[in-house]
C-alpha cells in the first residue's frame, strides 16, 4: 500500500529516514561482504 | 607463442572467414538500403521510438563495455598495479575499437556522416548533455588512438615516434579516466529528461552514477571475458609472461568487480528509497527489476566472490559473462524495455531484423578488427626490440 504524503516535508521526512536506516544496513553488508570476498587472501594459493 | 609472428603465410579459408564474410555482406547490404533508402527502410523507428537497437546497444553498451580501457590503465599508471601491465594493451585495443565503431555505428543513426564535426566545431550547443557526450567521446577516441599507437608502431617499426607517444602515457591515461567519468556518467544523464517516459523502476536522479559505476564493473568483467576468449583463440599469440599473469589479472580484476557490484547493488536501493518507488516491486515490472538486479548483479558479484576464494577461474568466467549480459540488460531496459513503457503494446518498439543484423555487423566488425590487431601487433605479447 503506498504511503499518501500532503507535504512535500513529510514526503522526504519519510524517504529519508527510510534510506538512513537503509544506509547503516549496507554499510554493515559491506564490511562484512568485505570480510567474505577476501578472507582466503592470506591463504597461500600454491598450499 | 611462435616467434614468427611477423611471417605472412599463405592465406587459408577457415569456417570464421566464411562466418564473418557472409555477415559483413549482409551488412554491407543493409548500409546500402540504410543509405539510399532512409531510416524507415531499415528501422522500426518512429516518432515516439527514435531511438533503438542502434543507440541502446551499439552506443550504450558499446561505450560501458569499453571501459576496460581507463580502468585498466588507471589501475596500472594512476594506482601503480603493475601486476596488470599485461592487460593493459588488450583492453585499450578493445577500448578504442569499441569507441571506433559507436562512432561508426552512430553515422547509421545519424546520417549525413559529412556533417559529423558540425556539434564540435561549427555550431556547438553547449547547453545540451548530448553535447557533452558528443565532445568527450570525440576527445576520448583521440585518446585512445593514441594509448594504442605504441602498438601499432611497434608493428610498423617507427621506433621514434613509439618513444615520443610513450612518454604521453600518464598524461593520456589521466585524460582517460577524467573523459571517461564526465562522458559514462553523461550517458546516463540524458535519460534524466525523461521521467515520464522511463518506467519508475529505472528512473532515478542517480542515474548518472548508476551508469558510471556499472560502466568500472563491466569493464573488469569485459577484460576478463576477453582474456578468456584470448585464451583460448589466441593462446599462440601470447608470451609466457602473458599467459602466466593473466590468471592473476582475472582474479585480481574479478575481487574489485564483487565489490563493485555489491555497492552498485547498494545505491540502486538507495535511489529506489529516496525516491520512494517501493510498490512498483509488487508489479510484473517489479519483477523483471528485481531479476536484473539480483540475477544479473547481486548473483554475479557473489560468484565472483566465490571464484575469488577458490581460485576457481571458470566459475570467474562464467561470473564475468553474467555481468556483461547484465550491463547488456540494464542499458536495454532504461533505452527500450522500461522506456515509453506506459504505451500500448501495438506502439512499442522491437528492432527490424535488419537493425539486428546491422548490430551483430558491427560486432563481428570488432572481433574480426581485434583479432587481426592481435595476430598482427604486439598485444598479447612483449615485442623484443621493446621489452
Amino acid at each position: 500500500m503506498q504511503t499518501m504524503f500532503h507535504t512535500l516535508h513529510a514526503f522526504m521526512l519519510h524517504t529519508k529516514s527510510i534510506t538512513y536506516l537503509l544506509v547503516g544496513g549496507l554499510l554493515i553488508g559491506f564490511l562484512l561482504f568485505w570480510f567474505f570476498l577476501t578472507g582466503r587472501d592470506d591463504e597461500d594459493p600454491q598450499a | 607463442m611462435a616467434g614468427g609472428h611477423f611471417s605472412r603465410g599463405t592465406f587459408q579459408w577457415r569456417p570464421f572467414h566464411v562466418i564473418v564474410g557472409l555477415i559483413f555482406l549482409a551488412g554491407l547490404i543493409v548500409t546500402v538500403l540504410r543509405f539510399t533508402g532512409g531510416l524507415g527502410t531499415v528501422t522500426n523507428l518512429d516518432d515516439n521510438n527514435p531511438w533503438g537497437l542502434w543507440i541502446g546497444f551499439d552506443l550504450l553498451c558499446g561505450v560501458a563495455l569499453a571501459a576496460g580501457g581507463y580502468v585498466t590503465s588507471a589501475a596500472c599508471y594512476i594506482f601503480g598495479l603493475k601486476r596488470y601491465h599485461t592487460a593493459v594493451r588488450p583492453a585499450i585495443l578493445t577500448a578504442f575499437l569499441g569507441y571506433a565503431l559507436v562512432v561508426l555505428a552512430l553515422h547509421y543513426d545519424v546520417g549525413r556522416f559529412w556533417r559529423l564535426p558540425y556539434p564540435i566545431f561549427v555550431s556547438q550547443g553547449t547547453t545540451s548533455v548530448l553535447f557533452e557526450v558528443g565532445l568527450c567521446v570525440f576527445l576520448y577516441l583521440t585518446v585512445l588512438f593514441l594509448e594504442f599507437s605504441p602498438a601499432a608502431l611497434e608493428w610498423l617499426g617507427w621506433k621514434k615516434v613509439r618513444a615520443l607517444v610513450v612518454k604521453l602515457t600518464l598524461v593520456l591515461t589521466i585524460f582517460g579516466v577524467i573523459l571517461s567519468t564526465l562522458h559514462q556518467s553523461s550517458l546516463g544523464a540524458l535519460y534524466l529528461i525523461a521521467p515520464s517516459k522511463l518506467h519508475p523502476l529505472w528512473y532515478s536522479g542517480y542515474l548518472p552514477v548508476y551508469f558510471f559505476v556499472s560502466s568500472i564493473f563491466a569493464g573488469m568483467s569485459m577484460v576478463i571475458f576477453e582474456s578468456s576468449l584470448s585464451h583460448r583463440f589466441l593462446h599462440r599469440k601470447m608470451d609466457e609472461r602473458h599467459i602466466r599473469e593473466s590468471h592473476d589479472v582475472a582474479f585480481g580484476f574479478g575481487k574489485a568487480a564483487s565489490f563493485l557490484m555489491i555497492s552498485y547493488l547498494g545505491i540502486k536501493l538507495v535511489g529506489l528509497a529516496m525516491d520512494n518507488t517501493w510498490q512498483y516491486l509488487a508489479s510484473s515490472w517489479g519483477g523483471w527489476f528485481l531479476l536484473e538486479l539480483i540475477g544479473f548483479v547481486a548473483l554475479p558479484a557473489f560468484l565472483f566472490a566465490v571464484a575469488v576464494r577458490d581460485r576457481n577461474l571458470k566459475l570467474l568466467r562464467f561470473s564475468a559473462v553474467l555481468s556483461v549480459l547484465g550491463l547488456i540488460l540494464n542499458r536495454f531496459n532504461i533505452s527500450l524495455i522500461a522506456f515509453n513503457w506506459h504505451l500500448p503494446a501495438a506502439e512499442r518498439y522491437f528492432p527490424s531484423w535488419m537493425e539486428i543484423v546491422l548490430s551483430i555487423f558491427i560486432v563481428t566488425l570488432g572481433v574480426a578488427a581485434y583479432r587481426f590487431a592481435c595476430i598482427r601487433m604486439p598485444i598479447l605479447y612483449d615485442h623484443p626490440d621493446y621489452s
